[in-house]
Order: C-alpha cells, then sequence, then structure tokens
C-alpha cells in the first residue's frame, strides 16, 4: 500500500514510516504566530526556559489588529516587537505586512514538502503549495518555542477529484461553498483534504488558496494540491529553502473520493449562521445587505480583486451599502494600486482598507449593528462574529459581494460579467 | 471509584462555534480568568456565565468547538468552573487546545444524545465514565500518547517536566 502526502511529510520528520492513527512526536520547520504571540509570550515565559529554542523557526506576522485599534491592542503590539528583539527572531512582520496567510507564502515559506504549523486556524492555506499545514492552539505554540517540537496525529486522507473547468462568473470560492454545503462542517474532521483531479490543475495559485484556506471550515487538519508547473511559477524567486516535491503514491489510502465536475457549478452563498448552510444564489437573490466585505486571506488576492473592479467599472455602490475592500497584503494592495484598481473602487464609492484581518473576526474596521445584513468573501459566517449577534453574515464569492453592493442585496454576478 | 462532584448539565446543539464560546471582540482583550468567564457562551446563551455553578458539564452535539483556533473558547469555560465537555464529536483545534489547558473532552455521543439540560451527572475520568442517576455512559478513551499532557495538568507542566528530565 503506497503512503498519502502527509504520511510522507510526517514519516520524514518523524524519521521512521507512519500511517494514518499514529501520533508522531516531530519538529516543524515553521511556526507561524500572529498578534496572539502576546499570549504565546505569556505561556512561553511559563515554561521557564530564557531562550526560544530554533529562532529561526518562528513567523511572528501582527495582522489581526492592524494598526492598533486601542491602547489595550498597542500595548500587545509592542510586547511582541520587544520579544521579537530579546530573542533575535529574524522572522517578525510588523502591521504594513497584511494577513500572515497571504504574507507568510508571499515572502516563500510556504513550500513543497515543509512541514508548517501555525496558530491560526487558516494555516491550511500553505497545502495550496504542497505543504503539509496546520492550525494549533497558543499554548502548544509555546511548547515549540520551547522544544521545537510537537504532537501530531497523522490523519486520514479525503480525496477530492475535480474535473471540468470553472464557468463564467463561479470561483474556487464557489465550490469550496459547494462541497462544505454537500458533505458539513465536520466532513473532514481530523482529515487532510487532497484536491486532485483536471479541474485541480486548472486552477490558479490563488484559487487553490481560497480552497485550502477554506478546507478548515470542513474540520480539515490540512488540505493540499500537488505541486506542479504553476506552483513552481509561483515559488521562482520567492522560495526561502530548498524543498522537495512530494506527493500522495497512485495507491495511497484513501478514507473516501468525492467527485465534483466544475463546469455545472453555479454561484454559491452561505447563510447565517454556520458555513455549511449553502444555497445557490438564486435561493436567496433578494436579500438586503448593508454592507459588503472583499477581500480577507480567503479572497482578498489580485485574481479577486480583478474581478470586482471589473463588475465595479464606472458604477456607483447603492445609496446605503458600504462596501469595504480589504487586499490581503500590502503587495496585492500595491499590484492593486498600479493597474488603476483601488481607483476604480474608490471612485464606485467603496472604503479602501489597509490589508490585515480587522473586521473579518469584528475586531474593528467595520463591524455590524443589530439587524444589519453584511455579505463577505471571508471564511466564516458564526453569529455575532462581525459586531452584533443579531446581525447576518452571508459568504459568497468576491463577484457576488461586488454585485450585491450595487444592488444592496445579494445578486447573481453573471449578470454583471 | 474516585468520582467528580456533582454538576448539573448544559446542554446545546451541533455545530457549536469558537466565535459563540468566546466572541472575536474580545479575544485580544480580555485576559483575566474571571472576565473571561464573564463572557462565556454570550453569544449563545446569555444566561449561561450568570447561572453557570462550579463542576457543572456541557453536553452537545457534534463538531464541539469548530472555528477559531483560539484557546480562549477552551480557557473560559474552564474558567467559568465546567468540569467536562461531552459531546458527539469534537473539532480538532478545540480538542488540542483542550487537553492543552487541562480541560476535560470526552467524546460520548450516547451521553451527549440522552442527557438534558439540568441533568445531574458525576463523571469518572480514571474509569472512563458518565453516570447521572441510574444511567451510566461509557466514553472514548484518550489516545495513550496525549494522556500525559492531561495527566501533568496541562502542556505547560508537561513540558517543563519534560525539559527538566532531559540532560
Amino acid at each position: 500500500m503506497g503512503k498519502t502526502l502527509s504520511e510522507k511529510i510526517l514519516g520524514h520528520k518523524a524519521g521512521k514510516p507512519v500511517q494514518a492513527g499514529e501520533v508522531v512526536t516531530v519538529s516543524p520547520d515553521y511556526c507561524l504566530s500572529h498578534d496572539n504571540s502576546a499570549a504565546i509570550i505569556g505561556e512561553f515565559r511559563k515554561i521557564g526556559v530564557p531562550r526560544v529554542r530554533a529562532p529561526e523557526k518562528l513567523i511572528i506576522i501582527l495582522d489581526h489588529i492592524v494598526p492598533a485599534a486601542d491602547e489595550k491592542y498597542a500595548q500587545n503590539h509592542k510586547t511582541i516587537r520587544e520579544f521579537v528583539a530579546e530573542q533575535g527572531i529574524p522572522n517578525f512582520f510588523d502591521i504594513q505586512h497584511g494577513v500572515c496567510h497571504q504574507v507568510l507564502s508571499e515572502a516563500g515559506f510556504a513550500l513543497p514538502g515543509k512541514l508548517i504549523v501555525g496558530a491560526d486556524s487558516h494555516t491550511t492555506t500553505y497545502g495550496a503549495f504542497g505543504a503539509f499545514a496546520a492550525g494549533i492552539g497558543r499554548t502548544e505554540a509555546a511548547s515549540i518555542w520551547a522544544t521545537d517540537e510537537i504532537w501530531l496525529r497523522v490523519p486520514e486522507t479525503l480525496r477530492i477529484e475535480l474535473a471540468g473547468a470553472l464557468p463564467r462568473g463561479v470561483y474556487a470560492k464557489d465550490l469550496i461553498l459547494k462541497i462544505i454545503g454537500d458533505h458539513g462542517a465536520e466532513r473532514a474532521n481530523y482529515e487532510a483534504v487532497e484536491f486532485a483531479g483536471a479541474g485541480a490543475r486548472g486552477l490558479s495559485v490563488a484559487s487553490r488558496m481560497t480552497l485550502c484556506n477554506m478546507a478548515a471550515e470542513m474540520g480539515a487538519k490540512n488540505a493540499y494540491f500537488e505541486p506542479d508547473e504553476k506552483t513552481l511559477d509561483w515559488l521562482q524567486g520567492r522560495a526561502r529553502a530548498d524543498f522537495e516535491i512530494v506527493r500522495s503514491d497512485p495507491d495511497a489510502p484513501y478514507e473516501a473520493v468525492l467527485v465534483y465536475s466544475l463546469s455545472t457549478l453555479e454561484p454559491q452563498v452561505a447563510c447565517p449562521h454556520t458555513v455549511d448552510d449553502v444555497k445557490p444564489v438564486s435561493e436567496v437573490e433578494g436579500r438586503v445587505i448593508h454592507q459588503a466585505l472583499i477581500g480577507t486571506c480567503t479572497n482578498g488576492r489580485l485574481e479577486d480583486l480583478e474581478v470586482v473592479a471589473s463588475i465595479l467599472k464606472g458604477k456607483k455602490i447603492r445609496a446605503g451599502v458600504r462596501t469595504l475592500i480589504l487586499p490581503a497584503s500590502r503587495e496585492v494592495y500595491l499590484e492593486a494600486l498600479r493597474r488603476g484598481l483601488l481607483e476604480t473602487f474608490s471612485e464606485a464609492g467603496c472604503v479602501i482598507l489597509n490589508p490585515g484581518c480587522g473586521p473579518c473576526l469584528g475586531a474593528h474596521q467595520g463591524l455590524l449593528a443589530a439587524g444589519e445584513a453584511v455579505v463577505s468573501t471571508s471564511n466564516r459566517n458564526f453569529r455575532g462574529r462581525m459586531g452584533s449577534r443579531d446581525s447576518e453574515i452571508y459568504l459568497a464569492s468576491p463577484a457576488t459581494a461586488a454585485a450585491s453592493s450595487l444592488e444592496g442585496k445579494i445578486t447573481d454576478p453573471r449578470k454583471y460579467l | 471509584m474516585s468520582q467528580s462532584k456533582k454538576g448539573r448539565v448544559w446542554k446545546y446543539g451541533d455545530n457549536i462555534n469558537t466565535d459563540v464560546i468566546f466572541p472575536g471582540r474580545y479575544t485580544y482583550k480580555l485576559l483575566e480568568p474571571a472576565e473571561m468567564a464573564s463572557h462565556a457562551l454570550e453569544d449563545l446563551d446569555p444566561e449561561f456565565a450568570r447561572k453557570v455553578q462550579p463542576g457543572d458539564v456541557i453536553v452537545a452535539g457534534k463538531n464541539f468547538g469548530c472555528g477559531s483556533s483560539r484557546e480562549q473558547a477552551a480557557a473560559c469555560l474552564k474558567y467559568a468552573g465546567i468540569q467536562a465537555v461531552v459531546a458527539k464529536s469534537f473539532a480538532r483545534i478545540y480538542f488540542r487546545n483542550a487537553i492543552n489547558l487541562g480541560l476535560a473532552v470526552l467524546q460520548c455521543p450516547e451521553a451527549a444524545e440522552a442527557l438534558q439540560s439540568g441533568d445531574e451527572v458525576v463523571i469518572d475520568l480514571a474509569s472512563g465514565k458518565i453516570i447521572s442517576g441510574s444511567r451510566t455512559f461509557d466514553f472514548f478513551p484518550l489516545p495513550p500518547a496525549v494522556l500525559g499532557i492531561v495527566e501533568a495538568g496541562g502542556l505547560i507542566e508537561y513540558t517543563k517536566k519534560r525539559l527538566a528530565a532531559k540532560p
């Protein structure tokens, strides 16, 4: 019997052949944390070792509440900056860079075959480059800082085979919402999700990141694509380290195989208050929205912003709607600026935010009052996440969010494309 | 048999997520245990934090703790005095966080189905039993590799001991 990508990467790290179900103690290649580094520092101090064991493996990116929204957040950031200096942590990204998952990838740490853990649930994103990447908690991040080790259960693998190509007006976001809606928010709990097939190879790197990011919303421990020429092109000039491409064997064991045809998909919307309450846009069209959030680590990349600009170009956001543009990183922001996309957004009446997480987790920069609804391109629509517990979050693609901004209600984007 | 003290059941449904257990608007603001406890489950059940008693038990459906990796969602329940969460299943990061903090997370579909709000229960971690009146439920034991962490009282203590044992 062959091995899956997860078995191979974790086995290589454990120094012995492993199979799904085993618990291994391994040393990760990188350990990500963000504003929660302040809390991790507190836990690290309790352990009582003076120095971080492998400072070069830590990647700290400030993104959750940037710039600091109040004194408390400012103090957290200060604590982190002081710790970074004290411990000589080379890979520190201050508030100007963007959302951790985009920044870590752009900076060339997300590489094929690497084992990356992060104190953030959407760490799964780096599987888009063929890495094994899983979210962890802050106490175990502190333990890694002290020991350079973590226990991980080798996951079973769910294979999702994609055939065909996405039709006009339908995107990776619609696909992952459809999959989660069909199978539920815990379908892949504790499992690896492998996206495969000709349809997977046809997807852009940005779209692969969207899928791996949101696989966390079906409970996945990690999610990945097999690296190909698109991956290598993207990594050109970015890769920070040598890497080796790891693939599942042809006879690798899968817990199950799901098959999706991309060519027959429609735009999808996840309705309040769970990510798996998914309906085709035709069933929710007309629901009034007060705000649109376009961007985040799920859908804040250049290909997303280009689609949005193509819909908004020369038009105005409907009166009474607030449309927030949240590019995933400074690199994305700068390129959107150069291509004139930000001008289009501003002319249409959008508010352009600095790259970061802010409104997605309801921290600052655009929260909701009771009775309000938002259409968001982010990854979660849990009750109260973006403000009042009596507000509503609909999740959709950037195109659907843009079209909805123009009409003030949930709208099928295909009429604008 | 070393039984816990009696606690009352708070029963909730499937997919109880980390945002309703501990809202994101507080995650980087509230750091004190009492403050965190006072907002536990606020967006799901505003009564909970006022009425919970030490030793109470949360009983829920599948995928408890789905969503964010925020550890406060496990910590706030521990600080509120919850002795255990019994569920049909747990989201994986929540499961890890709870173990690492020393909050008992017990996978027991039968108990999760049968127990109702207000039922009185005692839990025997050592023998793996949940007892409510005349009913007894066996729960899914923790993997041996992680039992050491729970026995040490959480990951920080466990790591301290391990580092001290190394030459």
